[in-house]
């Protein structure tokens, strides 16, 4: 097999007996990955940096005497690399059977069971007994912060949470303290994450082989609201849930799933199904109107998007002084959280404190979010629960619905209409292409011939764009990975740049990799491009087929906009809708 | 984050404002590596010096160092926190190390050392509540003729044993008054 990069020199080595030609800084595993090999491993992840600190995917290289690990060894010219043998087996086995000793017994009762990599590993290298029997680390449940659990005594010391934190989000919230048996993953200073400089964006749950993280679970509170008979129970759903939730029930990635989604919602006992696209259309009204008037104004510029949770967490924290380019719209959630209690509970003669309001979310920030004090109207919290799509997945499985033999069902009104545009909010560049298809006909006055704008789609994590409508000029950029986030906001403090309009999601990819979405299923791994541009062609194609595409079309938000709100950035817009953000120091000491 | 170094933090940005609790050599140092080669690999170095200081490593300074160096602060207290050397809090006005290195331990050091932890009433690495008195184990400073020893401060006391423990205990109480 011949690799077609001819400027890098090849190499020849021999695995398992079979001659393989690979480029050179081939790692081992990725050129027997290559012959069909698959070597076991743990603490690998293709999309992070090595560590090579769990030792599970060690093979024989001839002439060294001890074992090598895979992942980080580069081939080289004429190695001959034995990768199974009853030694190599059995040392893989002992390596597993060290791990599972060092943690709790507890895989039935366990979060992850059946999704969990140690369990599946430990399974195919035929781990069936304990023989390590010895000290077992020992750690308190972290529970401090309303959206990510840490659970210290499940953690193998992969690495993986500390090395995605660092290096796709560029928080660097986590690290390894302390050393050798004692060794445990915490922010600075073994503080708790809610003492920390946690934005929450969950991707630490995500890359986590174990339980090691997980969200706080609203699950209870929510079966509570259900079964209870003075509440009112409304649910609304991001768009990046229907892109991702029928993985869990056996589709492949990319499937769109809405109509079973509603009618699962339905079956589960919630009172009314809305779409919290509804609200994203209406956060295009009120966002494009913000944006033509910074413009018009003079600024402030870069106008900053701010429907991500885990980003405006980031910007507050770390960037507090670009705050007055933040868009004042709070996000699509609590706008729709916000209209329910209002304007919903109005129209339907009920009272807001009789209805819970439960979203689900791709997204663990999100908890965070429904906690914030600015985000209340008159001391009342909008949203009562925040599940994840995980969350959802096992309650609907849990509740014993059959999921694939749903029949489609449709969104309740008046809170459950959308247009294509909306729907592309749960992908990278969909909030500026949602802006750019109104905001765009409003500058010029006349309809998008192409509604589309291919080039603010950041598939790669970070994209600029220059962009003529009419007699003006734009510079865009849209990033998703916080550590592309930074790269810009750099830019801008610098000057080096000047950005008209940054569209910034804080999870790789947009919502739809956020860290609440399903484990992904055999044969993807989380952060993976290729899962991300499945679930965004979900979305892609939803868009495509609706009739109505621009936000500004959507008949229920003009509608409500007669009957309640008046105008965009208008008074009673203002008062419900928008918000300011401050910024919020660092913590990590205490 | 921003690259900024000075010591006087009068933003509103995330800069920790604690960084002035860092004396001014200090700071100086680390702006030399800041413009040196590879200026993060000197982070050891600098919490040798902020250690030397403070006599232990206080989040606040490990913060400070943390952002004057551009280093993630988990990374910083992982570091501190990895190494045996670095202590993570104040040490006593006398600092006591019991060796507990081969010839010491042969030569009764654990006794020596638990005679100590019961005058004392704290656990190595601990600091008794008035702040006089903090214990370690050390292994071998090098005076195995002496074994066992135990070292105060600077000195060394020769040929300890258990019962010469509350006798020394009372003379430094005796000295800190």
């Amino acid at each position: 097999m011949l690799d077609t990069n001819t400027e890098k020199k090849q190499i020849t080595l021999i695995i398992d007996g079979e001659k393989i030609t690979v480029t050179e800084g081939t790692t081992v595993m990725d050129a027997a990955e290559k012959i069909g090999i698959h070597i076991p491993r743990l603490c690998y992840h293709p999309r992070l940096s090595l560590e090579g600190s769990c030792r599970v995917c060690i093979v024989k290289v001839k002439g060294i005497d001890s074992f090598v690990t895979s992942c980080c060894t580069t081939v080289s010219e004429g190695m001959e690399v034995q990768t199974n043998s009853p030694e190599i087996r059995q040392a893989r086995r002992d390596i597993v059977e060290l791990l599972v000793d060092n943690h709790p017994r507890e895989c039935q009762t366990c979060e992850r069971d059946a999704h969990c990599e140690l369990q599946n590993l430990a399974y195919s290298m035929g781990v069936r007994e304990r023989l390590f029997e010895g000290k077992r680390k020992r750690h308190p449940l972290e529970d401090s912060s309303v959206s990510v659990v840490r659970d210290a005594e499940k953690c193998i010391l992969c690495g993986r949470c500390f090395r995605v934190c660092h290096e796709i989000q560029g928080v660097s919230n986590l690290s390894q303290q302390n050393r050798g048996f004692s060794t445990v993953v915490t922010p600075a200073f073994g503080a708790n994450m809610d003492d920390s400089v946690c934005v929450q964006c969950g991707q630490c749950i995500n890359v986590c082989p174990t339980a090691a993280f997980q969200e706080k679970k609203h699950s209870d509170r929510v079966w509570a609201a259900i079964n209870d008979p003075n509440k009112f129970v409304i649910v609304q759903t991001a768009p990046a849930i229907r892109a991702a939730i029928g993985e869990g029930f056996g589709y492949e990635p990319g499937t769109p799933c809405t109509g079973k989604m509603v009618t699962a919602l339905r079956r589960l006992g919630f009172d009314a199904v809305f779409d919290t696209d509804f609200a994203a259309d209406l956060t295009i009204l009120e966002e494009a109107h913000e944006l033509i008037q910074r413009i018009k104004n003079n600024g402030p510029l870069p106008h900053i998007t701010s429907c991500s949770p885990g980003w405006i967490n980031f910007i507050e924290g770390f960037y507090p002084e670009l705050l007055p380019n933040v868009s004042t719209c709070r996000s699509p959630m609590t706008m729709m959280s916000t209209l329910i209690k209002t304007y919903y509970a109005k129209k339907t003669n009920r009272k807001p404190e009789d209805i819970y309001v439960v979203a689900i979310m791709p997204c663990v920030a999100k908890k965070f979010e429904m906690e914030r004090p600015e985000f209340t109207i008159d001391g009342m919290k909008v949203t009562d629960a925040v599940l994840t799509t995980r969350e959802l997945n096992w309650m609907i499985k849990s509740y014993g619905i059959d999921f694939r033999q749903l029949p489609e069902g449709e969104f309740d009104s008046p809170l459950g209409e959308s247009t294509g545009a909306s729907v592309i909010f749960g992908t990278t560049g969909g909030v500026m292409e949602a802006a750019l298809r109104t905001a765009a006909e409003w500058i010029m006055g006349k309809p998008l011939e192409k509604v589309e704008f291919e080039g603010v789609r950041a598939v790669e994590g970070l994209r600029e764009e220059t962009l003529k409508i009419g007699d003006l000029t734009l510079n865009l950029a849209v990033a998703n990975g916080l550590v592309n986030a930074k790269i810009l906001l750099d830019r801008v403090k610098s000057g080096e740049k000047e950005y008209h309009v940054i569209e910034v999601m804080a999870c790789p990819g947009g919502c739809i990799g956020g860290g609440g979405q399903p484990y992904p299923p055999r044969g993807y791994t989380i952060l993976d491009p290729a899962l991300a541009a499945k679930r965004a062609g979900a979305l892609y194609s939803i868009d495509s087929e609706k009739k109505v595409r621009r936000s500004h079309e959507n008949q229920g938000v003009l509608q409500l906009y007669k009957e309640f709100l008046g105008e965009p950035g208008g008074e009673m817009s203002h008062k419900l809708l928008h918000t300011h953000y401050k910024p919020r120091l660092r913590k990590g000491i205490k | 984050m921003s690259s900024k170094t000075e010591n006087n933090c009068n933003c509103q940005c995330n800069c920790q404002s604690n960084c002035q609790i860092l004396p001014e050599n200090i700071v100086q140092f680390i702006d030399e590596c800041n413009k040196g080669h590879e200026p993060k690999s000197q982070l050891i170095a600098v919490l040798h010096k902020v250690q030397e200081h403070f006599g232990y490593l206080a989040p606040e300074t490990m913060d400070a160092v943390a952002y004057l160096m551009q280093i993630p602060a988990a990374n910083v207290s992982g570091v501190a926190s990895f190494y045996h050397y670095f202590r993570l809090k104040p040490a006593g006005k006398f600092h006591i190390s019991v060796c507990l290195g081969t010839a010491c331990y042969v030569k009764g050091g654990e006794a020596v050392l638990n005679k100590f932890r019961e005058e004392l009433g704290i656990e190595p690495g601990e600091t008794t509540t008035d702040g006089l008195f903090s214990l370690e184990v050390s292994r071998c400073l090098g005076t195995c003729a002496l074994a066992p020893v135990v070292k105060i401060g600077e000195t060394i006391h020769a040929q300890m044993t258990a019962d010469k423990v509350p006798a020394l205990i009372e003379q430094h109480f005796a000295m800190a008054k």
